[in-house]
């Protein structure tokens, strides 16, 4: 550990997360995939990323081993300093999936990871939550009873719940309309407002990333590296039809190689 | 309206069973008792004493079986279903005794036992086993990776997470083979009675041929055993409607 610290430069202070050279190769069948390729990554603390590549580009990858549900090939992944290696309740990852518990009620969610608290902290927490993501009414309800959108403000409300620094959201909308979509962009970014969480959110959706990121890095198809990270320097609420807003998302269009015609 | 759609089935078993008697009072050879008959039997079965006796003594043999059994097999079957290697060391095991009817085990039943409770039980415990370990180890390893994952990640250790996420995620299947399983377990007693012990619902089917060909009794016994089944099967379904496990039954 000492020896650590003196070999590494200290990175600036807000420094959040750090990606050096990260590779990841898959092995299957004796053969071996390369997935990632040299990802180099800095994330300042309270800033909200979008990873945003292709499907299947291997960004849901780079955001599992952030996580610590993976650990990369190469290279090395570090959150506060401090080398990832296991998943931590101070980072929670919001699933692609519906990762809500079925088995739980809205409330048995929201208080999953609260088990440590006392009984009285715990339903403080829990309505606290609740009221935030809009699910008065339906403390005692079941998942499969729920929308698709309330589901996943369930889940976001489940992360939020333990108070993470960081949070990891995989597509979280990919399998919502269009419509519960925007709002579901304009409730987290509500949300991430008021709490400041630092935000790695990985989206296919250029649109998307425009319009919520601080910066957008934009990876290749697979093995996935980074070609280019887009700041974009237009402050919340975003005017999705200015001129900035669409310059923005047109660099990115032609980064990737996408005509913008149908 | 409801009322109606209720009453239905009933109409159509008091109409089957009109039909039934009219067809078994007609016959010139006696093929079939009529369910007034039936009636009869069963009506001799109560004043005998019989009828909760025997009850009593096959259900005795199904519970003890069907729980040892459900003991054994569900902590086996999930934990050789979480490590897959386990799972590829039993399953060729699996496979060759699951052919098997547990009728076939009847010889050695009563040579290990005796004729008595204990073969029975043992026979039961033998066609319960199987299904339950299967169950339990296509359960443990259809538990999606997402929850266990979401689990780790609020910090879980071992043991709350096999009791807070990998138990509740596996036990709308494990119910689903639970009542499946007592429904064989109900097959094999009658079967089990038959050849085994001197009690019982399978036994009083044989006995009353052997004893006087009262065909009465047989097919009253009959009635009996599909009734009971018939309540089994509804109290294990009754289980598939807790609000907590009825996730794992609806497509959405």
């Amino acid at each position: 550990m000492a020896l650590l610290k003196e070999s590494v430069v200290a990175p600036a202070p807000k420094t959040k997360l750090s990606v050096e050279k990260v590779g990841m190769t898959f092995k299957r069948d004796g053969k071996s995939t390369p997935v990632l390729e040299n990802i180099n990554l800095e994330v300042a603390d309270g800033e909200f990323v979008c990873l945003l590549g292709p499907s299947g580009c291997g960004k849901t990858t780079l955001l599992n081993a952030m996580a610590g549900f993976l650990s990369p090939t190469s290279g090395r992944i570090q959150v506060d300093n401090e080398a990832v290696n296991g998943p931590d309740p101070r980072r929670i990852f919001v699933f692609q999936e519906r990762g809500v518990f079925p088995w739980l009620t809205v409330e048995g969610n929201i208080g999953f990871g609260l088990f440590k608290l006392s009984r009285a902290e715990r339903q403080q927490r829990i309505d606290h939550y609740i009221k935030m993501v809009g699910l008065q009414g339906f403390e005692k309800a079941y998942p499969p009873e729920l929308s698709g959108g309330m589901k996943q403000r369930l889940e976001v409300a489940r992360a939020l719940a333990v108070n993470p620094d960081m949070l990891f959201l995989d597509e979280p909308f990919g399998a919502l309309d269009s419509i519960t979509r925007l709002v579901m962009r304009g409730e987290l970014l509500r949300i991430w407002e008021a709490e400041r969480k630092t935000i790695i959110f990985v989206t296919h959706d250029i649109d998307e990333a425009v319009q919520l990121a601080d910066r957008v890095v934009v990876m290749s198809a697979r093995p996935a590296t980074i070609q280019q990270i887009v700041n974009i320097d237009i402050p919340h609420p975003r005017d999705i039809s200015s001129t900035r807003y669409l310059e923005l998302r047109d660099g990115i269009f032609k980064q990737i190689g996408l005509a913008h015609k149908i | 309206m409801n009322l109606r759609v209720r009453l239905r089935p009933l109409v159509f078993i008091a109409a089957l069973l009109v039909i039934w008697e009219i067809a078994a009072r007609r016959q010139s050879v006696h093929l079939l008792p009529g369910p007034w008959g039936v009636v009869g039997g069963i009506a001799d079965l109560v004043r005998h004493g019989l009828l909760l006796k025997y009850v009593v003594a096959s259900l005795f043999r199904v519970t003890w079986g069907f729980l040892l059994a459900a003991l054994l097999a569900i902590p086996l079957g999930l934990t050789i279903g979480w490590y897959r290697r386990a799972e590829m060391a039993f399953n060729p095991i699996v496979q060759i005794l699951r052919p098997i009817s547990p009728l076939a085990w009847i010889p050695i039943a009563i040579l290990w036992f005796g004729v008595g409770d204990l073969a029975a039980i043992f026979l039961i415990f033998l066609g319960s086993f199987l299904p339950l370990l299967l169950t339990a180890m296509s359960a443990a390893r259809s538990v999606p990776a997402v929850y266990v994952n979401a689990g780790r990640n609020f910090g879980l250790g071992p043991a709350r997470l096999v009791y807070q996420v990998f138990y509740p995620a596996v036990v709308p299947q494990l119910i689903v083979g639970l009542r499946i399983t007592l429904g064989v377990a109900w097959l094999v007693v009658v079967a089990a009675e038959m050849i085994a012990v001197n009690s019982g619902l399978g036994f009083l089917i044989v006995d009353a041929r052997n004893a006087g060909n009262r065909y009465d009794l047989v097919v009253a016994g009959m009635v009996i055993i599909g009734v009971i089944g018939l309540l089994l099967d509804m109290g294990m379904r009754s289980l598939e409607r807790v609000k907590s496990f009825r996730w794992g039954y609806s497509e959405d």
